[in-house]
């Protein structure tokens, strides 16, 4: 595939030429209500230039509000927001040089495919003339071009002259990216742009999308409620719930090390099972934590010291599970979905529900038990009052 | 493509029944057809009693002259048409009814848009701003040409100037109360129609810079223009058939300067010229249609219509 060749916008009035380089994003507590509705409360978080920074959250949480105060499509109640180091709370969408895939795609129907990509050319300026020239307009041919080689990044040259009411779902989806690539703007922000398309069509775009990135190496943030979105193509998630920021980090820091309870259960499928007991250092082998129906052993890393008797909550990821006939933990099994590759067995320790994955077929048999052995360096500690995670 | 077609099936069908009909003969049973003649029967009434039945009428009476002040008719064919179509009187009343659509209907028209698009946005208060143009729609044309009668009166009115006196201003004063009526019932369709424009698009023509201008002529009037076409042709047909406002306002005067083609069918209605006005009528028709169905020759090819 070809490269892009680099053609950046001036941002909009073109006064600030040094601009150019620096796309950082920036929320300083941004807080944004609506009457009485807090869709996001306090948001603190940057976004580096050239990341792929995906917001993750469940449907309400304040990902496309959050968005949407960046293009500047909504008024940002309180704090600031920053693109690179200028504060960006009230200047025109227009002059804030980022380009948005909304999820319905907004597409002008009335206009041809190439009309459609053409139309961030139309108005901005662009600095073509090298640096010390000051930037204008595009010519037509120059438009011409530029709309040409986005089609065919994009696979849409035979399209160029369709009506978006001609073109499939996946199609629309397609020109709205050319739309929004083609005026190089110094950030993409995209609202579940793959929500519209199958789970076949949507696994393909995923991975163009990641390649796509790579090769303009410019900032996106990405908003999306599918975690398998989030995982695959995030240098740094955002996760977000009730319009708070929960954690930022990138895929596997977010797995691997949960900031809370939501976090730990919104990430991996299933989720982390979660057992509340209270810590015991008698018997066993070392500090572990009784959930009435076994122990499970405490993290050899964790720095916290827990007193005897302390109440604190357990996840461990159903694949940290396996079973063995001397397993300390006896769970009730109530079901096993074999899935091929893999196998689910889905069961409780006294009245948590517990699942466990097992690759290859568990010879289990609904109604018996099964003994658990757990890897004490994947289970993670949080306190019960405040969610936290226990370093 | 061609060689698709001579291979098609379609080519050893027999000769005789074009296709189509075939088709539509296969889809339906007679007691389909039937059941829809039924179902059409009380709106098919309703046109022939109060629509084609009155135009038959109109038609016939064009063909009798009236003798001795309306005592007696005397068939004289085409005569009539020819004479009253051609007359200077009838020129003058179509001259007067197009003066009077050019008046009122690109004014009244943009009137209604400019001030839909000002007022459709979420803002505290707009429903009621919203309501106050709309009002000019809810007033009767009646009413609404009493105000201006009013308003127009040198002594009591807002205008000093003498306008419904004078044969130039006068056409302009008639005109003024329904380029009033025009724009309160654009905005309210306009306004409707600007409500099934996403705000998305609208959105994403601010993020592409467009500016307020741009956006209404690239985007706003492309995406409503089934919506203006419907009004251009249904406020050319109110220009064409208004009445009660020029009754109202000037009686068709100064002399004869507002007497548009209605205002002479009307004074034409009577025993002695009964004939005359049924040709005016026949004419007036004929001009609607001709009016209309260029305008959708015209502009139809212009209109996006979503899918
Ligand atoms: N224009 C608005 N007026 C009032 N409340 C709003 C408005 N837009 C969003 N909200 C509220 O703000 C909260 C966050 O909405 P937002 O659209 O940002 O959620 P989201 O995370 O994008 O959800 P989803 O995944 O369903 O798209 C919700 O409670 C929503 O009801
Ligand atoms: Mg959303």
């Amino acid at each position: 595939m070809p490269t892009l060749p680099s053609l950046r916008a001036s941002g909009g009035d073109g006064a600030d030429p040094g601009r150019d380089e620096v796309a950082s994003l920036t929320f300083e507590s941004v807080t944004k209500r609506f009457d009485d509705v807090v869709a996001v409360d306090a948001l603190d978080l940057e976004i580096h230039d050239g990341e792929f920074m995906v917001l993750l959250g469940p449907s309400g949480c304040g990902k496309t509000t959050a968005l949407r105060m960046i293009a500047g499509l909504e008024e940002i109640t309180e704090g600031r927001l920053y693109i690179g180091d200028r504060v960006v709370n009230d200047v025109d969408p227009a002059r804030r040089d980022v380009s948005m895939v909304f999820q319905s795609y907004a597409l002008y129907p009335h206009m041809t495919v190439r009309r459609n990509i053409e139309s961030p050319l139309l108005v901005r300026k662009y600095r073509v003339d090298g640096d010390g020239a000051p930037p204008r307009k595009l010519t037509k041919a120059e438009r011409a071009a530029r709309v040409d080689e986005a089609a065919r990044v994009l696979g849409l040259t035979e399209l160029l002259d369709r009506k978006p009411a001609a073109l499939s779902g996946g199609q629309r989806q397609r020109v709205a990216l050319a739309r929004a690539f083609v005026g190089r703007p110094q950030a993409y922000l995209m609202d579940e742009p793959l929500s519209n398309l199958d789970a076949k069509l949507r696994a393909a775009t995923r991975l163009e999308l990641v390649d796509l990135h790579r090769r303009v190496q410019t900032t996106v943030v990405y908003v999306t409620h599918d975690q398998v979105e989030a995982m695959t193509m995030a240098d740094r998630i955002a996760i977000m719930s009730a319009g708070r920021l929960q954690q930022v980090g990138t895929p596997q820091e977010v797995y691997d090390r949960p900031a809370n309870l939501f976090v730990a259960q919104f990430i991996g499928t299933p989720p982390m099972n979660t057992l509340t007991g209270t810590v015991t250092t008698d018997g066993g082998t070392g500090p572990a934590v009784d959930v009435g129906h076994g122990r499970v052993p405490l993290p050899p890393g964790l720095t916290t010291r827990l007193e005897e008797g302390r109440p604190v909550v357990v996840g461990v990821r159903p694949e940290h599970l396996a079973l063995s006939d001397e397993g300390p933990l006896e769970q009730k099994v109530r079901a096993v979905e074999w899935l091929g590759h893999e196998c689910l067995v889905f069961g409780a320790i006294g009245d948590s529900p517990l699942v466990v994955r097992q690759t290859g077929l568990a010879r289990l048999e609904p109604g018996g038990t099964a003994r658990l052995v757990v890897d004490p360096a994947h289970v993670h500690v949080f306190d019960p009052e405040t969610t936290e995670r226990l370093p | 493509m061609t060689a698709e077609a001579v291979t098609s099936p379609a080519a050893d069908r027999s000769p005789e029944v074009p296709r189509s009909r075939r088709r539509w003969l296969r889809r339906y049973s007679p007691r389909e057809v039937l059941l829809a003649l039924a179902l059409l029967a009380p709106s098919i009434a309703v046109f022939v009693v109060f629509f084609y039945r009155p135009f038959l009428n109109l038609l016939n009476w064009g063909r009798f002259e009236s003798r001795r002040n309306g005592a007696y008719f005397e068939d004289v064919g085409l005569a009539q048409y020819r004479e009253a179509l051609g007359s200077d009187d009838f020129r003058e009343g179509l001259w007067h009814s197009v003066q009077f659509v050019l008046y009122t209907v690109p004014a009244g028209l943009v009137l209604g848009v400019l001030l839909a698009v000002a007022a459709h946005r979420r803002l505290r208060g707009i429903k009621v701003f919203q309501a106050i143009f709309s009002s000019t729609l809810a007033s009767s044309t009646a009413v609404t040409s009493v105000i201006f009668f009013y308003l127009f009166n040198p002594v009591v009115g807002l205008i000093e100037a003498n306008w419904l006196n004078d044969p130039d201003m006068a056409m302009v004063a008639v005109s003024i109360s329904s380029i009033w009526q025009n724009m309160g019932l654009s905005f309210v369709i306009v306004l409707a129609g600007l409500q099934a424009v996403p705000d998305e698009v609208m959105e994403a023509a601010l993020l592409d810079g467009y500016g307020a201008v741009r956006r209404l002529v690239r985007i706003t009037l492309p995406l409503i223009s089934p919506v203006l076409l419907f009004l251009l042709v249904v406020l050319v047909i109110f220009g064409l058939q208004a009445f009660a406002q020029i009754d109202i306002i000037t009686k068709g005067g100064p002399v004869s300067a507002t007497e548009t083609l209605v205002f002479k069918i009307n004074r034409l209605n009577r025993p002695d010229n009964i004939g005359i006005g049924a040709v005016y009528s026949i004419g007036l028709f004929l001009v609607t249609l001709v009016v209309t169905a260029l305008q959708f020759a015209i502009l139809e090819r212009r209109v996006h219509y979503a899918r």
